[in-house]
């Protein structure tokens, strides 16, 4: 349980918006959505490397500020017909807390989603 | 629980589309049966007219696969025809004796080509132009015989010619009417294209009536012989002299029919368990042979199938457009004219172009074009959106563009593009990937075609060549968007619809709209969420809590996203003056923030480009003690005011343009807009600060102010139309608040002065704020009403800790 890392308050998300979380290697967008779900993305579009955490989030989609790609928060797929992957990164919400865990690569939604695209 | 039971009886384009969009929308709800009478999966017959003419092969032109029936849990029951349905105990019954039960069916039973009852017409050689098995036949006798006649010089009989013709054969079109296409084409448009296919080897017997079809030594049929005497040798016939909607199965149900199957506008029979959709169809009185309206029917058809309940078809205004390779025509309305309309008509029989447009009561009705076409699909969204052409009667024949047209020349035919040609500048694509994809993957609509190619998602200048290419593509029964366009797919509604909702209800949050408005989705999407916002705030300000999560990034960080992520910071200089203080607190502010650029805009202001998110609120911070405010660069609000010196400096300068020009911004900064809104002041007629391409333009002459409005740069320059002429600043002032708010109240989200004049007609903008002088006044006071609310410093705010944590990022180190 070691690689699960605090990172904010449940509190300091907004709803419906996101917040970025700056490790050293890696930006990651932190989203929650209207029903309170909280997911972690790569900060950057698989398109052009958009920022993520700055666009419009509707259901479990974000859509990207540069060039309107939607993005599935759960599985970092883009929407078709466009076709490219986000890496994500599990999180849980304990006590108010956010953890998220980082282990690139590692978990297994991801790598899987995104493989199909590699 | 036991799913319930559909069967569709037809398995063409129009039913299939309805199981499309059920399963999309309800995936589930059914046990899905259909029946097809051909041995073909669903496929697309508009397409028949490529496949004769050696185009495409009937592979190619197949929708649905058989393994598509398989993935979907659909049992197909291909070659069987059903010949009765009983409503009693809800079961149909094919000719083979296959039963299937039912809770709902569907009927798409399609339409009959008509074979004119004359002797002969049973004879071997003499078919219709109607399915695959057709297209076999006269593939096969275009191999072993030579003379093909076609009954029919309509759009169907046309493209059965010109197939024949590319197969080799010897090919008449016999027609009764004294020109081809009568109901698509006027004479004149007519005798162009039959010219042109007479070019191309097609020989024409018009005004003929076919008396008889002589029958051969072989049996086969070998003439046609005219009731004027005249004969024609053949070795093949063709009747394509019309369809007939399929009713036979519902009437002999004993469903209402009249000319069609009749329905109401949710698709449903007399018979409510039954539905059906199609050219078999008559709604309203009208039954429909194009694909768009049928694909409309789908649509509305599948909603109440899921038992959602909303949507109805109110039918459809259609165009037409002919699929032989090197011919452009297109017609839509009432291209006749007749007693109350005017024709306006350009006629260059020798370059082969031929355009008519037909006006009533100020408003297009209709519109015939032969050779440049790129304007029918301008002609058509003016002809549905019923507007008001007075202002620009005199330019309209020559189309769209005189309101220039960046990137595309003029009148450029589609057909003759090559692949190469860029179509959509900002997405860089090209003609041939645009058909290669509405081709493989099987595109009908706009929408499909921007989402599979980006093409015209972006600034929207090429729509009309990339519907062009749509049309050309799939060919004539294209036609473009349906009669109304919904503000997103979130809904059903229209803008009109949702602003109109929004102040009569009254509606005075984002949830209140989505439950009363029955939003698809739970929380909207990027498109309507933004609109909502602003349409909210605009009507109740005050009231309504700007929601931050609904605007677009560079709203909600008051500053331009770059293609970096950094953000571009411009303050606002009232009226373009400044100082030199002023412009040390912007030097001072760009060292101390290590800005990489900085740059003079268009709008005369200062851009600082290359910030950081997180150094905004303390940049914003140094900005506000200098005594700068936002500039609003990054939204759809008021964004600058330009002038020239005017009568202060300038030897020319009848007014203090400049002073006028502070005043209207002081008036105008901070409000909230449709999309993004400027002005100008010029202090003569020289119009140095360009006034007349501006939403609002002011040009000062010796006697008073003129004021234009509707005027912008950007992707299709317009200039502005003249209000009218006041004497007074206050006027000046009072005109300037009072459009501010009637464009603010009842323009579309996204849509600028420009459209939205020229969509509901400059003669309603004087109407409003010329002759109503009450109205103005009204309009005034509520435009100053909102303004209190409006014109707070967001850099201030947030320079003092509003928002903090949109502007904080969360540092974690190892």
């Amino acid at each position: 349980m070691s690689d699960w890392i605090a990172i904010a308050k449940f509190d300091d998300l907004p709803r419906m918006g996101a917040r970025v979380v700056q490790f050293d290697t890696v930006r990651v967008a932190v989203f929650r959505t209207s029903s309170d779900e909280v997911f972690a993305v790569k900060d950057a579009c698989p398109h052009r490397g958009g920022p993520l955490s700055q666009g419009i989030v509707h259901g479990t989609l974000v859509t990207c500020p540069l060039h309107n790609w939607r993005i599935d928060l759960a599985t970092g797929e883009a929407v078709q017909p466009d076709r490219g992957c986000a890496h994500t990164y599990q999180t849980r919400v304990e006590a108010g807390q956010v953890y998220l865990r980082l282990a690139a690569g590692k978990s297994a939604a991801a790598t899987e989603s995104c493989a199909s695209h590699a | 629980m036991q799913k319930m039971k559909l069967v569709m009886v037809g398995n063409g384009m129009a039913g299939m589309r309805t199981i499309e969009e059920l399963l999309k929308i309800a995936p589930g709800l059914y046990d899905i049966t259909v029946f097809g009478a051909e041995l073909h999966p669903n496929y697309n017959r508009i397409l028949l007219s490529p496949v004769l003419a050696g185009e495409q092969t009937t592979q190619d032109i197949v929708l649905n696969s058989m393994d598509w029936y398989a993935e979907n849990g659909i049992h197909l029951h291909l070659g069987k025809k059903i010949g009765r349905i009983d409503r009693k105990r809800r079961v149909v019954e094919a000719e083979d004796g296959t039963c299937a039960e039912y809770d709902r069916l569907l009927l798409a039973t399609g339409s009959n080509p008509f074979m004119l009852p004359v002797p002969g017409a049973d004879l071997p050689g003499v078919i219709s132009f109607r399915d695959i098995s057709d297209v076999e036949a006269m593939i096969n006798a275009s191999s072993q015989y030579r003379r093909a006649v076609v009954i029919g010089g309509g759009l169907l009989g046309l493209e059965a010619a010109n197939g024949l013709k590319q197969r080799g054969m010897d090919v008449s079109v016999v027609h009764i009417g004294s020109w081809l296409m009568e109901r698509q084409l006027d004479e004149p448009a007519a005798r162009l294209l039959q010219k042109n296919l007479e070019t191309k080897g097609l020989k024409f017997l018009l005004q003929k009536q076919t008396a008889e079809l002589v029958k051969g030594e072989s049996g086969r049929v070998c003439a046609v012989n005219f009731k004027d005497g005249d004969s024609v040798p053949a070795d093949l016939v063709v009747m394509a002299v019309g369809i007939r909607p399929n009713t036979a199965l519902a009437e002999s149900a004993g469903i209402h029919c009249d000319r069609g199957i009749v329905v109401n506008d949710t698709l449903q029979t007399y018979d409510p368990r039954i539905y059906a959709v199609g050219e078999c169809v008559s709604h309203r009185g009208v039954a429909y042979g194009l694909v768009a309206p049928l694909f409309e029917q789908a649509k509305v058809a599948a909603n109440h199938l899921a038992e959602y309940g909303i949507g109805r078809y109110e039918g459809s205004v259609t165009s037409t457009k002919l699929k032989v390779t090197g011919i452009d025509l297109f017609s839509a309305g009432d291209f006749v004219g007749g007693e109350g309309t005017e024709s306006l008509v350009f006629s260059d029989p020798s370059s082969g172009d031929y355009k008519k447009v037909v006006i009533k009561d100020n408003k297009l009705v209709g519109a015939c074009l032969y050779g440049d076409t790129i304007n029918g699909a301008w002609y058509f969204d003016l002809l549905r959106e019923g507007t008001d052409i007075s202002q620009f009667r005199k330019t309209l024949l020559f189309g769209q563009h005189h309101l220039g047209d960046s990137g595309h020349g003029p009148a450029e035919h589609v057909a003759a593009l090559p692949d190469k040609a860029e179509i959509c500048g900002c997405n860089g694509v090209c003609k041939g990937d645009i058909v290669k994809a509405i081709v493989d993957k099987k595109l009908f609509t706009l929408d499909e075609v921007r989402a599979h190619t980006k093409a015209s998602s972006s600034c929207g200048s090429c729509t009309g060549l990339v519907e062009a290419v749509l049309a050309h593509t799939v060919g004539g029964d294209y036609s473009a968007a349906p009669s109304k366009k919904p503000l997103c797919k979130c809904t059903e509604h229209s803008h009109d619809e949702v602003i109109a909702a929004i102040k009569d209800q009254p509606l005075k949050t984002m949830r209140a709209v989505f439950d009363f408005l029955e939003w698809k989705t739970p929380d909207g999407c990027a498109s309507c969420r933004p609109a909502l916002n602003y349409y909210l705030l605009a009507r109740w300000p005050g009231e309504y809590q700007d929601d931050a999560q609904s605007r677009f990034i560079n709203e909600r960080a008051h500053g331009n996203i770059q293609k970096d992520g950094t953000f571009s910071v411009v303050p606002r200089m009232w009226g373009g003056l400044t100082n030199p203080r002023e412009l040390r607190a912007i030097a001072d502010v760009a060292e101390k923030f290590k800005v990489p650029e900085v740059k003079v805009t268009g709008g005369q202001r200062i851009d600082l480009f290359g910030v950081k998110k997180e150094d905004l609120p303390a940049m914003w911070q140094d900005l506000s003690a200098a005594g700068f405010v936002s500039g609003h660069a990054y939204g759809k609000a008021l964004r600058t005011v330009k002038t020239c010196v005017g009568a202060k400096w300038c030897r020319f300068g009848t007014q203090d343009s400049t002073g006028l020009g502070v005043k209207l911004e002081q008036l105008t900064w901070g409000s909230w807009m449709p999309h993004k809104f400027k002005l100008a002041v010029s202090g003569c007629p020289r119009n140095c600060a360009e006034a007349t391409i501006k939403d609002f333009g002011v040009v000062c002459v010796d006697s008073g102010y003129e004021l234009h409005v509707g005027g912008n740069g950007g992707i299709k320059v317009r200039v502005t139309d003249l209000l009218c002429k006041v004497e007074t600043e206050a006027q000046v002032m009072e005109y300037c608040g009072a459009f501010t708010q009637l464009y603010r109240e009842e323009a579309h989200y996204l849509e600028r002065t420009a459209p939205w004049v020229e969509r509901v007609g400059l003669n309603y903008i004087k109407g409003r704020i010329v002759d109503d002088a009450a109205g103005r006044a009204a309009l005034f006071e509520r435009f100053k009403y909102g303004q209190q609310f409006a014109q707070v410093d967001p850099w201030k705010e947030r320079a003092e800790g509003v928002d903090a944590a949109e502007f904080q990022t969360i540092r974690i180190t190892a």
